[in-house]
């Protein structure tokens, strides 16, 4: 039973990245070729809903369901692996038109050569994890 | 009912996107999908190549339950909340893209080219899956998040290191999309 609450909550981020179509290999193309608001719409609505969310549970000492207040963790100080480790994941979102969380909605939606792009993106989360010491951070 | 049968305005669904952040805030929980990939590294037995993988994976299963939820969602979202009405494009997009080759753009969810029985069949269909996913699961862990981590949650809560990953994920989508598009298609 406990793990309804997020069952629920995934299949709600699932009908929304459907609907929003957010999960569209031609949405993606169209962002990255400026010819379309509709997805910094989307991305800049959900950031400026998020800052509000976060702002007014701050103020309010929002508590979450374990009793402690709501907590963001933060990212570690650093500069090399965030902008070439993102720099890498923009070709990759670009040329399948899908991050980790419309990959899995895609695959729900019928298309199952989605299951090779997963499969793809474990091994290249592995292929990280075996050379993440030798990496520049 | 055609206001939800209909694409949703992007008004909409932006703050529903950030509705599932809170949620799971709310829960004690993260929005970060992209971690599920680290977990089913650990679950399928990378602990014996890297320590990155060795964690309690049990404590992170809550995230496969999500990613659970999401195949569902995308199942209930076509099958009960969708009609015909396609994605509208601007005929910009529809020119230049008949122009690489993709033939009725946005008339199918995602381009049959790339996706397709016959795509996923040849040689540069898969190949273009392939390197597309491992690009994703790689940068994503160097990068220490996806859209979901970085561009929504780290954003929303003003963290510079999200905001540094947020402008390298469009340097690479810019580059793919403007420059190696017109070589690869």
């Amino acid at each position: 039973m406990k793990f309804l609450k997020y069952l629920l909550v995934g299949i709600v981020f699932g009908i929304v990245l459907v609907k929003s179509e957010a999960v569209s290999w031609y949405r993606i193309y169209e962002m990255f070729r400026f010819q379309s608001f509709h997805m910094y719409g989307i991305i800049g609505t959900a950031i400026a809903s998020g800052i509000i969310f976060l702002q007014l549970s701050k103020r309010s000492h929002l508590k979450s369901l374990n009793g402690a207040e709501i907590f963001v963790p933060k990212k570690e100080r650093g500069f090399t692996r965030y902008i070439v480790g993102g720099t890498i994941f923009g070709f990759g979102w670009a040329l399948i038109g899908a991050c980790p969380g419309p990959m899995y909605v895609l695959l729900g939606t019928g298309i199952y050569s989605m299951l090779i792009a997963i499969a793809a993106a474990i091994i290249g989360t592995f292929i990280y994890g075996v050379l993440k010491d030798k990496l520049p951070h | 009912m055609e206001l939800i049968l209909n694409p949703w305005p992007w008004y909409v669904s932006g703050p529903l996107i950030a509705l599932v952040m809170a949620l799971l805030l709310y829960f004690g929980k993260n929005f970060g999908v992209s971690s599920n990939l680290r977990t089913m590294c650990a679950i399928g037995g990378a602990g014996k190549y890297s320590n990155f993988f060795k964690m309690n994976w049990r404590d992170y299963s809550w995230n496969l339950v999500v990613v659970l939820g999401a195949i569902i969602g995308g199942f209930i979202a076509v099958q009960f909340l969708s009609n015909d009405s396609g994605t509208n494009l601007s005929s910009t997009t529809i020119s230049e893209l008949e122009a690489l080759g993709f033939s009725n753009a946005g008339q199918t969810l995602l381009p049959n080219e790339l996706f397709n029985m016959d795509a996923v069949l040849s040689l540069k269909g898969l190949s273009l899956l392939i390197i597309g996913g491992l690009l994703v699961g790689f940068g994503t862990r160097y990068a220490g998040g996806c859209t979901s981590g970085h561009a929504i949650t780290g954003l929303s809560s003003l963290q510079r290191p999200s905001l540094i990953a947020v402008i390298g994920f469009f340097i690479g989508g810019l580059v793919m999309a403007n420059f190696l598009f017109p070589i690869i298609f």
